[in-house]
Order: structure tokens, then sequence, then C-alpha cells
């Protein structure tokens, strides 16, 4: 291939790869995209699993390796990938989730959206740990504004400081087992409001279409009604000229001339095996937290003996995903239900934000609660333990025949869930690094992880036990299973494990204390910039992928401006 | 012979009358026998998969982990679960014996628990009845199933049964619901485009529940879905 120079190389199609890919190519820029896994189009037959009836299917919709979250998830990587392990440090057990397709993790997420408050950038000053993020909320807003009007998200304006208003579509309404839910979180005086996910329940343009309530976002839209990366941002750059997409590509390192600036980056074509080298004006990485890190730790020179951007040390550092803690109860008065139509969309239609700010405490930091339940479509696992709420109804469980029957329609859609999600306290020692002995099948060397929870989130667990014990009993829900103690560390999920990882190159004014600046530039190569949630100081309560593009795009304003300027 | 087809002129007896011969040759003398057959479900599928879904799918589908008496009786068994005699059929016109084949095959940590589980079922028949669980009567096998249908039974002797019974209702259950026959029973309403409104006024009234009018206006008007959105400077929606 004749060597080509791009502007900008951008690694990752996900949400920040693909909204630096939308607005630097609008911008008239000449842009790389560079994605490891192979292109996806949802609407093309030989890809396609939405509206799929379970028995297409041989296993119906379980998990396979290859698809944790279900073979008609659209997900196309996992928790382990052929050829490209992860290692642990100590007794470390981090999951780490990695996306291998157009668009990457965008294909899978819940699509829930929420604006980070201004409160969230400015968590230090408020309990005294970690740091603040060297910007505020006024800085992100204009942002998150575009944000919705181009990606669109449903929603409603309810005032709320810390979980600010927005463009909203209009929410879909709640579905029986929601009302249930809504009336008893009032009884515990706990908000309850319309969910926030980007999901067309209007028209926004006339290239995507709106959502017809198939309830099957994790399987990705044929009308492109929900937000992926690759429908939404990447899709309309590709027939401008302004984007050569490269997939089924591993990048290794950016390279560096003698300045320490970067000239490009090489890449393994994991088709025919062949390392490449490509160059760029500047480079921007959005491969994911722990992979952007990975490849900045795996760029070394005499320039960046430590690799790039990591004079201060801190590459890798301060990693910190979200914490969860879930519960389900069996509610009596949703037995025998009038069977219809409750598909909805994709999730939840509405959720509790966290609602006990400058309450008095144990533990810092707060948490939001996730509602589940419905009439879904029956997947693997369905029909299992048939009969275990008889138990509640003094009736005996088990046995065979057609009253089996009668169990399944008696207990459809009786079941009501919570899930918590919440902010967890970044840690300087809660890292990933270089393995210094194994490689991946390229022979580029693998992230070691080195993480554990601290009290902060430990605590913080508990009380989600606690809420959500109260919530479900309030919601006229009788608990299943046991509530997990401390001896389960309250039911807190395992590091990674919610795939909101953040932090590993964040942000900040000090060069010896952040990797890179409020823009995402690196401190040490000013044509470098990281454009995904590795610059995040701290995760909030909130799912990041909102403030990932957000941040993405105020990242590609400044590098337009500072090449109008010259400055690049 | 191809071995499936074999499989279909399985014979079961209804009375205790010796064990079949696993080559599952259909030329009993015995008047007293029966044949079991279920519908075959697809060895090849198509629902969007990568090549190395299609290799591991196509490798499942190539192994060959039941013998043919351990086939037949997982058949009786759920048959027995969930019969066929139903205008929405049962296990065997679902293809439960393919169904869990193949799972059987796909999560490694069912293989030995289905495997024992028939071992065992077998041995207490034979030291019940004299014989393995399909060549015994009808009756014979439905006082073994109950036995072990009701986790709630203590004998420890009966442990490893109930566990087994339990694994094959939660197999059966799952594999028939997963049907078209299943997603009939059900009633089962959804998977197709349509426009979600809400709860209809009828379950409603039914839940004593309503939509409060303040929440209502936050909610999609349908009527309006089509009409691309517009705002005004404070984010309300105007169009």
């Amino acid at each position: 291939m004749a060597e080509q120079q791009f502007d900008v190389i951008i690694v990752g199609s996900g949400a920040g790869g693909g909204m630096a890919t939308n607005r630097l190519a609008n911008a008239g820029l000449k842009v790389a995209l560079i994605e490891a896994g192979d292109f996806y189009d949802p609407a093309a037959d030989e890809q396609r699993t939405q509206l799929r009836y379970p028995w297409e299917s041989p296993r119906r919709g379980a998990s396979t390796r290859l698809r944790p979250f279900g073979d008609f998830n659209s997900c196309i990587g996992g928790w382990e990938l052929d050829g490209e392990p992860y290692t642990q440090k100590g007794d470390t057990e981090f999951m780490w989730w990695r996306g291998r397709m157009l668009g990457g993790r965008t294909n899978h997420w819940g699509r829930i959206s929420l604006r980070f408050g201004p409160l969230d950038f400015k968590r230090r000053d408020i309990d005294g740990l970690g740091d603040n993020w060297p910007i505020g909320y006024e800085d992100i807003k204009p942002y998150y504004d575009k944000l919705d009007k181009l990606v669109g998200v449903f929603g409603s304006n309810e005032g709320l400081y810390n979980d600010p208003d927005g463009f909203f579509l209009p929410a879909p309404k709640p579905r029986l087992h929601e009302l249930y839910y809504i009336e008893g979180a009032r009884k515990s005086n706990v908000p309850v409001i319309p969910a926030r996910k980007s999901i067309l329940t209007k028209r926004i343009n006339d290239q995507r279409g709106v959502c017809y309530y198939c309830g099957q976002c994790s399987r990705a839209c044929d009308i492109h009604a929900d937000f992926s990366s690759g429908t939404v941002l990447v899709y309309p750059t590709l027939n401008g000229g302004q984007v050569d997409l490269f997939t089924n590509s591993m990048v290794r390192e950016v390279t560096t001339d003698n300045e320490g600036r970067a000239t490009g980056v090489s890449y393994v074509n994991k088709q025919d095996g062949q390392e490449y080298q490509m160059r760029g004006r500047t480079v921007v990485l959005a491969a994911s937290a722990c992979s952007s890190a990975r490849i900045l730790l795996n760029s070394k020179s005499p320039q960046h003996e430590n690799g790039l951007g990591n004079n201060s040390d801190h590459v890798g550092r301060y990693l910190h995903d979200s914490t969860g803690a879930s519960r389900a109860a069996f509610i009596p008065d949703l037995m025998e239900r009038d069977i219809y139509n409750e598909d909805g969309v994709s999730g939840m239609h509405v959720y509790t934000p966290w609602w006990l700010e400058n309450s008095n405490l144990d533990f810092p930091r707060g948490y939001h609660l996730e509602i589940g339940g419905g009439m879904g479509m029956p997947s693997y696992g369905f029909g299992f333990a048939v009969n275990q709420y008889n138990q509640f109804l003094g009736e005996r469980v088990g046995g065979y025949g057609n009253q089996l029957r009668d169990d399944i329609r008696r207990f459809y859609g009786s079941r009501l869930s919570i899930a918590c999600r919440g902010e967890s306290v970044p840690q300087y020692s809660n890292r990933c690094e270089l393995d210094p002995t194994v490689v991946d099948e390229w022979g580029i060397p693998v992230l070691r992880f080195d993480y554990q929870w601290t009290q902060y989130e430990i605590d913080q667990a508990r009380h989600m036990q606690d809420a959500m014990e109260e919530l479900l009993e309030a919601s006229g829900g009788i608990l299943l299973g046991s509530k997990p103690g401390a001896e389960r560390d309250y039911g807190l999920t395992q590091p990674g494990e919610i795939i909101h990882e953040v932090g590993t190159t964040r942000m900040g004014d000090n060069p010896l204390t952040s990797v890179t600046n409020q823009y995402g530039q690196l401190h040490d190569a000013d044509n470098v910039f990281v454009a995904d949630a590795g610059t995040f100081v701290s995760q909030a309560d909130k799912n990041p992928t909102w403030t990932i593009m957000a941040l993405s795009w105020r990242t590609s304003d400044y590098i337009i401006e500072q090449m109008k300027q010259r400055s690049l | 012979m191809d071995r499936r087809e074999t499989l279909k002129s399985l014979l079961l007896a209804p009375l205790a009358s010796g064990v079949i011969a696993s080559t599952g040759c259909a030329s009993s003398s015995s008047n007293q026998t029966t044949a079991i057959n279920w519908t075959r479900l697809p060895t090849t599928y198509s629902y969007g998969r990568t090549e190395a879904e299609k290799l591991t799918d196509q490798q499942l589908f190539a192994e060959s982990y039941f013998r043919e008496h351990e086939l037949v009786t997982i058949a009786v068994l759920c048959d027995i679960i969930l019969p066929n005699e139903h205008a929405n059929g049962g296990a065997l016109d679902a293809g439960l014996p393919d169904f869990v084949e193949f799972m059987v095959k796909d999560r490694e940590r069912y293989k030995l628990p289905v495997r024992g589980g028939i071992a065992w079922l077998d041995n207490s028949a034979v030291d019940r009845f004299g014989a393995d669980f399909i060549n015994i009567s009808e009756a014979q096998r439905l006082s073994l199933c109950d036995e072990i249908a009701y986790p709630d039974v203590q004998d420890a002797e009966l442990q490893p049964g109930i566990s087994f019974f339990s694994l094959m209702r939660d197999l059966t259950l799952t594999g028939y619901y997963t049907t078209a026959l299943g997603l009939e029973d059900l009633g089962y309403q959804g998977n197709t485009p349509n426009v979600w409104d809400g709860v209809p006024d009828a379950v409603l009234q039914k839940h004593n529940k309503a939509y409060e009018t303040e929440w209502l206006k936050k909610c999609v008007d349908q009527s309006q879905r089509d009409i691309t959105a517009e705002w005004d400077d404070d984010m309300n929606l105007t169009s």
C-alpha cells in the first residue's frame, strides 16, 4: 500500500472514536478510522439477530463464550478473546470486556444516556476523595446539548440539579411492573422518573427510523432507531471520501519522531498477519480506556522510555469501574396476567436517580437504580424453576405434566428486579499495566490488572442491598434469594463487570498527576489525543457513554481549532 | 444407517420385559412394544453468526455424546414432563430430545449430571421393578418419577434423582417454550414491529393502576412520532 498521510488517525470505532470520526470528517479533515474487528451492518441478513425467534438459534439465545450476553446479542467480543489474553496481579479478578466490531461496545450497551451533573465533576470538593476534573458542567453542557439533538435521547426534564435536563425526546409509557415500582418507590419517598435512553421515540432526521418497540436494542436495530456508533456516527461518513475505514486492524503502537511527536501508528492486519505503518498529523486513541492505555504503554521510544504520555507514570492508573448489585422479587399481584405485547423499548422505561445527595451516609458517592421485569420473549432459561414461587403460596414446588403449563402462564411477568449502578472512588493503586512476560498472538505485550475495591464500595453495596429490599417490598414483592452479607461483599460486582471502566489516562492541569489536558491532549505529545473514557477523572454513578461522546466532540472541536491555527 | 433414523424406530417395552437392544433393531418379537418418535430439529442455522461461531456449532452438531439408550430415556422423560397430548403439542412435538442433546453438548457442565442421572434412574428402576427405566411399565415409570419430581422430599437416597429430574424439567420447559408451539401455548404477543402506547386500559383497571396526567405529559404522543423533533431554547419539545 502506498503510504498515505492522514490528517487524523482514529483508533477505535466505538462511542468516542465514532464521534471523533463524525465530527472531524464533517470538518473536512482526511480521517483514517482503524477498528480491530469486522465491519458490521445489523440490517444485513447474514449479520442480523434482531426479530429472530428463539428457535432460530439451536441454543435458543443462551450465552456462549463468543457471545457472553446471549447468542442473539449483537456485540461480537466478550470477556475472553482467542489470542488476546490479559492477566491478573495477585488475587485481582478484573473482568475486561472488549468489543471487536464496527461500533465496538455501543452495539450492546443498554442505551442508558445520563449526563454527568455539576457535582460529578467536583467530587473532591464534596468528600475530599480523589480529584476534581479540570472542567465543570458548564464546559461540557454545550456538547451534551448538541449531542442530544444529533444522536437523540428520550427522557424528561425534571429540574434535578445533578441529573441535568436535556433536549429530550418523549419517554415511552411505563409498563405494568413499572407502575408497581413507581407506587412502591413513592411509599418509600424515593424518586422515580422516566428512563433516559438514546432510542428514537420520535423522528429526528430522515436518515434514521423511529423505534418500533421490539425491545431488542441489544441485538442492534435495522432501522437505526437506537444509537450505536457504527450506524449513527460512522456510516454517514463513509461515502463522502473523507474517511478510510480499516477493519480487522490491531494497532500495536503510536510511532513517534525524534522530537517525541507522533508520526502515525503501526498496526497488524489480522487477515494477513502483516504489520503496516500509517502516517498522520494527529492520532486520536479511542480504543477503550484500557486498550488505549495499553497502546500508549507499548509505544516506547527514546523520547518516551516509559511509554507514550507516561512521563508521570499515570497511564493505566486510577482505573475504575461502576459498582453494581442486584436483587429481585416475586409480585403476587402480577400473577395470572392478561397477555399483551409489552416488549416496549429495550430494558427499563423508568429509573431512580441517586436521591441521597447531601445525606449523612457512611460511604461516599451515589448510585442509581435500574428497573427490570415484564413479559419478555422467552429464550434459554425461560421456565427454569418453573413453579418456585409456589413456595410463597403454600403450594408444592416441582411435579410434571400439563399443570406445568398453567404454572408457566400463572407466573409469567410476575418478577420485578432492581440493578444498582454506583460510583466508586478512583485509586492510584488500581491500575492496568503491561505484563512483563505475556504477549498476544501478534507478539504485543498484554495488560495485567491490579485492582481491589475499597471499603467505600463495599459499604455502598450494603446500602444498595437495604434499599433494594425496601423498594421491592414496598412494590408488593416477596424477596427472592438471600440477601448477600459481608461475607460476599454485599453482592458487589467484580471490578470491570459493569463494563464502565474509565480513568486510565485521566485529564488534569498538572502533567505530574495526569496524562492529558482537559481536551484529551497528551501532556507529553501534543498531536496525540485520547477520546475514550480513559480521560475520566471520576465516573459518577452515570453510565459513561453520553459523556464519552460529549468529551470526544469537545476534543474534536479543539483539534479543528488547533489545526486552523496551525498549532497542530 | 443414519443414527437419527435408527432412533426413530427405537422401541419401548411397556412392560418389564428386559433391556432393549442398543442397536435399536426394530425386529422385536414382542407385540407389547411402542415406538417413540419426535420432531427432528434442524442441524443447520443461519442467524447472524461469525465464522468462528459457525465452526463451533458445526463441531457441536458433529459430536456424538449420548448413547441411543440414553437418548430414548431422555425422550421418555421429556414426554412425561410435558406430554404431547395437548392442543399445543408437547415435548416430543417440540423436538426436545434433539434440543437436550445439543444443550448438553454445548454446556460441558451438563454432561455428567445428565449421563449420571440416567444411570441413577436405571439403577433405581432395576432395584424396584427389575428393568431399566424405559423397559418398565408406564405406571412404574410414573411411580418412580413421583418419588423424584418434588425438591422438598428429604430422603437422602433420592437426592441425586431429584436433582436430575429438576434439570430435565428445566431443559424440557425451556426447550418447549422457545419453540413456536411454546410461544403459542404461552400466548406471547411480541417480537414484531408495533407501537407501544402503554398498558391496556382494562389491564390497568384490573390492577387498580392508572397513568398520572403529569407523567403522561412526559410521554410520547404516538400520533406525532413521525413528526421531526424540534425544541425551543428552554429544552421544551415543540413538535
